[in-house]
């Protein structure tokens, strides 16, 4: 039986992928074509790289300079027990090639930095930003902004879960529309009272990884000028218009913000400790 | 194009050993192989295949111009859409 262009193995894999009609053949060798960068194997990581590695994306990236930790488990899915201590990205990369030896794996085992993600994000066609804090979150947005790779941006806090797609130049709005500077220190909750659901986490993390195959397959409307809300106590979804703001720092005529920015990272925490 | 040319299949595929879904993934794959308005010809068993196959053909916007069967063989005469 000819393979048409993929193996036997891969036919009864991506099956149920090449029955859809936005998807096919011709679908599925665009994803195993493409590439998808991941930053942060953690909460909304976990259920994206998983889902990427099964969807055969050819070649995912996974940047986290972090190791594995107990508190991890109830919400890092891509993780286990046995990881604990291990690098994220390095436990990440084991649990991908197990789920998909179609898929190479670039790992970067460190933290991300305006000297370095540069050369990282422009090898990638969609950024996933997975991240836990604001000073990655702005370094990440404002360096697909420069670079203009398309970034999939996703957020979540005790029950509630935000979303958005940025698609750099094309008169969308930018992150720093929605957000032009990260919030100050005091009005992010403190390390204690982050709390959250680990499926709410998973939940977006998925919605994440569907808004990046959309992108790089071509199909359907993508969240480029909307905002996801999604309640997870009172299970709505609602969609918030996002305009770009003429006195963006970023994307407007007169940019402010003209290079990467290395902001502080703090934990509320530990400032009430050093008093 | 006198009509026996445009009725002669490009290639005969046999998909008499496989089971569904993965009958019409088969049959999809040889189809975006084709150009638009080539011709190709599936083998199917009656029953499951006869029952999802060519509704899922149409509904992609293929034609099917000819129908045959002989035992519980079906010969699918099919036209890629223009």
């Amino acid at each position: 039986m000819p393979a048409v262009g993929f193996t036997e193995e891969q036919i009864k894999r991506y099956s149920r992928h090449i029955l859809l009609p936005e998807v096919g053949g011709v679908g599925q060798r665009k994803l195993l074509q493409s590439s998808a960068l991941v930053v942060g194997a953690g909460g909304l990581g976990s259920p994206a790289l998983l889902y990427l590695a099964a969807a055969g994306v050819g070649r995912l990236g996974v940047a986290d300079g972090d190791v594995v930790e107990l508190s991890n488990l109830q919400r890092q899915v891509i993780h286990g027990t046995s990881d604990l201590g291990k690098s994220k990205a390095l436990s990440a990369e084991a649990s991908i090639r197990e789920i998909n030896p179609d898929c190479e794996v670039e790992v970067i085992p460190e933290r991300l930095t305006a000297g370095n993600i540069r050369d990282v994000v422009r090898r990638f066609d969609v950024v996933l930003d997975g991240s836990d804090n604001f000073p990655t979150r702005f370094l990440v947005a404002d360096c697909c902004w420069f670079e203009r790779v398309p970034l999939v941006s996703a957020a979540v806090l005790w029950f509630e879960g935000h979303l958005m797609t940025i698609l750099p130049g094309e008169g969308n709005p930018c992150y720093r529309c929605f957000i032009p500077e990260p919030p100050p220190a005091g009005i992010i909750p403190s390390c204690r009272e982050a709390g959250v659901l680990g499926a709410v986490v998973g939940a977006m993390g998925t919605l994440q990884t569907v808004e990046a195959l959309k992108l790089l397959l071509g199909v359907g409307a993508s969240m480029s000028e909307h905002l996801l809300v999604y309640d997870a106590l009172d299970c709505t979804f609602t969609r918030v218009r996002r305009k770009v703001d003429p006195g963006c720092p970023l994307c407007s005529s007169h940019p402010t913000v003209t290079d990467l920015q290395e902001y502080e990272y703090t934990c509320v925490v530990e400032e009430d400790v050093k008093g | 194009m006198g009509q026996a040319e445009r009725t002669a299949p490009v290639q005969q595929v046999d998909l008499t050993g496989q089971v569904c879904p993965m009958t019409f993934v088969r049959a999809k794959l040889h189809l975006e192989q084709l150009g638009p308005g080539e011709a190709i010809e599936f083998v199917l068993k009656e029953g499951d295949h006869m029952r999802n196959v060519p509704r899922s053909i149409k509904e992609e916007g293929h034609v099917i111009e000819a129908v045959r069967r002989e035992g519980e063989r079906v010969y699918l005469l099919v036209r890629k859409s223009e």
